[in-house]
């Protein structure tokens, strides 16, 4: 669809735009600034996607919601496989993470990654907090296009 | 739908620029630039998927415009005020689609929060051999009851000459 490419546009010159800044000021992590961008964006978006849906029975409830329709919105398909330990870690698994898969097939340009991965990091970490629930959210990836997201539940 | 992504993306984004930048200014020439940097990619996508050809005259080219709204914002600006020579038009949004849910502060009156557009389309048709500039005249930010986008050519870019060459 056209507004995806639009949007994958935008994502890219994000991507550029922290990392130029970053070089500037000899920061390193600058990802986190990519991250907040993305948890801005999160936290709003999901006020609208759920905006007609009744109150999440749990926390698993919550997930699944974001492995299916929350996914399916952003980034146009489902999680591929949800694991969890029921105690508050949960992984969730895209085979074919849309921004990866312009990377590579594989092992190549595997230091790119991180970039690729922040913003949508962020993007879980701010729907979920806007939806009761903290947490952590970082992405490991070992071979392109495929990325596990793991979050992990702030218990206060 | 999901315009609603890139709306809300570009928002924080537009935040971000705020607090990097001091000056309301730059974070003007930095939503331009970074919209020219996706304006060049993105009339590749606007040619293959609307197999457009060659525009006949700047007409055509504002009737392209327009259709790119359409296509990548699911917004469908009318083409209004044409000047006598023909070469400025306004495109006029009853909404913007990038301002829907925002509003600006006082310390920000001077900024443009849509000059990701002016570049987009600089941009676009820089690839196309045209350059030609655009500018907001009303804006629903700033009080105004539309949003008016005039875009004006400039001129036509031939293929830069290789040296040695006449």
């Amino acid at each position: 669809m056209a507004d995806e490419v639009l949007f994958e546009l935008l994502h890219s010159e994000l991507v550029s735009y922290v990392l130029t800044n970053s070089e500037k000021d000899k920061k390193h992590g600058d990802l986190s600034t990519l991250e907040y961008i993305g948890f801005s964006t999160g936290y709003r978006i999901i006020e609208r996607l759920t905006k007609d849906w009744p109150r999440f029975k749990d926390e698993l409830d919550t997930m699944k919601f974001i492995c299916t329709d929350f996914w399916s919105s952003i980034n146009k398909k489902q999680i591929d496989n949800l694991r969890t330990n029921h105690q508050g870690v949960y992984v969730l698994q895209d085979n074919a993470f849309r921004f990866l898969t312009r990377l590579s097939a594989g092992r190549q340009y595997l230091e790119m990654a991180p970039k690729y991965v922040a913003f949508t990091c962020g993007l879980i970490r701010g729907a979920l907090s806007n939806l009761g629930i903290n947490s952590m959210v970082t992405a490991e990836v070992q071979s392109m296009p495929g990325c596990k997201f793991h979050i992990q539940v702030q218990r206060v | 739908q999901n315009s609603e992504l890139f709306t809300l993306t570009y928002g924080a984004l537009v935040s971000q620029l705020l607090k990097d930048y001091e000056n309301v200014d730059d974070v003007n020439k930095q939503l331009e630039r970074m919209g020219y940097n996706i304006g060049i990619r993105l009339i590749e996508d606007f040619l293959a998927r609307t197999s457009s050809g060659r525009c006949y005259d700047f007409r055509d080219t504002a009737d392209k415009i327009q259709m790119g709204f359409r296509l990548f914002l699911g917004v469908t600006p009318s083409i209004t005020n044409w000047s006598p020579a023909g070469d400025e038009f306004s495109l006029h949004f009853e909404t913007n689609p990038l301002t829907e849910f925002v509003e600006l502060p006082d310390h920000c009156l001077n900024l443009k929060y849509a000059n990701v557009l002016t570049g987009v389309i600089r941009g676009a048709c820089e690839m196309v051999q045209m350059e030609v500039t655009s500018w907001f005249v009303q804006d629903q930010l700033k009080g105004d009851n539309v949003t008016e986008l005039r875009i004006k050519f400039i001129k036509r870019l031939e293929d830069a000459i290789p040296a040695g060459e006449d």
